[in-house]
């Protein structure tokens, strides 16, 4: 059976606006990945351990709540603990561009602000998959 | 949380799980470096939305107060381009939150019957790993999405009101394969009159099958429906008809294998699709 990529869409912290994480899961599922919708209002360790009992290659977070530092911080933390800090994180929503650059900083693979064309995120995911996946 | 046996965390069993889904030499080989362990599997299936995650999610934190538990949640996948929307975690929020429960999605890849290609490899592994209950939700079945029966010890099939009259539940396919019935949303009306209308309809065909109403928001129904599976899976290791069911489930793990490497082998060699067409064109259909 042929791998797919497998991508964990997640809504971490408590904003209730899920349109864009659904946007983003749809087109992920029409590029012929394999998502993993979390729902809403996710913890930082539900996260983690949903990327880990799934085995995900990768991590996308959908934070339009303004808590993007602390719940990033967070959940790169706590993939430390669990052994898959190796995984790539992507966060989508409302992230000053000061912000996103010490996101990355911080570890997160990319920062996708509003207006991102969908293709770029899958682009973007296929990329950094292979690029994985040849080391 | 430590599981026994030779995958001894989550994230082993999580990384295993990955190469058993995608390589089938190496799913025998890590299967067959494992002994063998007894386990129960009991499926859920039933239509879309008839709430099947999220009873499955009540029923494994139940099951996992004293068993080991995971959940494997199918979903189906696209014929068009292969991907998958995988959406069963957003109903289980007691398992995902639950230490003890291991969840795992997993997307159909082509599979007609309700589970995915690799399902029989999953649920062994699991067993070996440690695993007591395995609960596999099968994808939002139709009518005739039954494989689940050769899998599972005991199916649960669960119902809802307002899918049809008495005829849908005469016909051929699933309401054959449950060994316990469960009408949910019972707080939606026409609940009691469907679980009415489907003991009626398993007298007739002379069968003892428990149907029971549930809700599985508000949780009525669920502990009782929870007692029902446990006295079920004790019968059949009283009756010894267990060891049927684990040498069916040995036999259609052999030749869902065999199917496999003709669907995917075979038939990308010869071009099924371009066979079918050719003799299509011969029998004078496609001209017509």
């Amino acid at each position: 059976m042929m791998k797919r990529i497998k991508v964990l869409v997640a809504k971490p912290g408590l904003d209730g606006h899920d349109r864009g994480a659904k946007v983003v899961s749809m087109a992920l599922r029409d590029a012929g990945m394999e998502v993993i919708y979390t729902g809403l209002r996710q913890s930082p360790a539900e996260v983690v351990k949903a990327a880990l009992q799934e085995d995900v290659d990768v991590i996308g977070l959908s934070i339009l709540s303004g808590a993007h530092m602390k719940i990033c911080e967070r959940i790169l933390s706590l993939m430390k603990d669990a052994g898959i800090s190796d995984k790539p994180v992507f966060v989508g929503g409302i992230i000053p561009e000061d912000d996103a650059q010490e996101l990355k900083k911080a570890g997160i693979f990319q920062v996708f602000g509003p207006g991102t064309p969908l293709k770029d995120i899958v682009s973007s995911i296929k990329e950094i998959y292979e690029a994985q996946r040849t080391v | 949380m430590k599981l026994k046996g030779l995958y001894s965390s989550q994230l082993d069993v999580s990384k295993a799980l990955t190469e058993i889904e995608n390589d089938r030499t190496k799913a025998d080989r890590i299967i067959n470096s494992m002994p063998e362990r007894e386990y129960f599997v009991i499926g859920v299936t039933g239509s879309p939305g008839s709430g099947k995650s999220t009873l499955t999610d009540y029923l494994a934190s139940l099951s996992a107060e004293n068993s080991r538990t995971a959940v494997v949640a199918i979903d189906p996948s696209s014929p068009f381009t292969g991907g998958a929307f995988l959406g069963d975690r957003i109903r289980m929020k007691r398992s995902t939150r639950d230490e003890r429960v291991f969840v795992r999605s997993m997307a159909s890849r082509g599979n007609v019957g309700g589970l995915s290609p690799s399902i029989y490899d999953t649920v062994e592994f699991l067993g070996r790993s440690g695993f007591d209950n395995i609960f596999v939700e099968t994808v939002g079945a139709g009518q005739s999405e039954t494989d689940i029966e050769n899998l599972a010890d005991l199916v649960i099939l669960v119902l809802a009101p307002g899918l049809g009259d008495d005829v849908q539940t005469m016909k051929a396919g699933i309401m054959e394969i449950g060994d316990v019935f469960v009408v949910n949303k019972m707080d939606i009306a026409g609940a009691s009159q469907l679980a009415a209308r489907v003991k009626a309809i398993l007298e007739m065909s002379g069968k003892s099958i428990p149907v029971l109403l549930t809700n599985s928001i508000s949780g009525a129904g669920i502990e009782e429906l929870h007692t029902v599976i446990g006295d079920s899976l004790v019968d059949l290791q009283k009756t010894g008809k267990i060891e049927e069911m684990r040498n069916r489930r040995t036999l259609y793990h052999k030749l869902n294998s065999v199917y496999q490497i003709i669907k995917e082998d075979f038939a990308e060699s010869v071009k099924l699709e371009g066979l079918l067409r050719y003799l299509l064109e011969k029998s004078g259909r496609l001209s017509n």
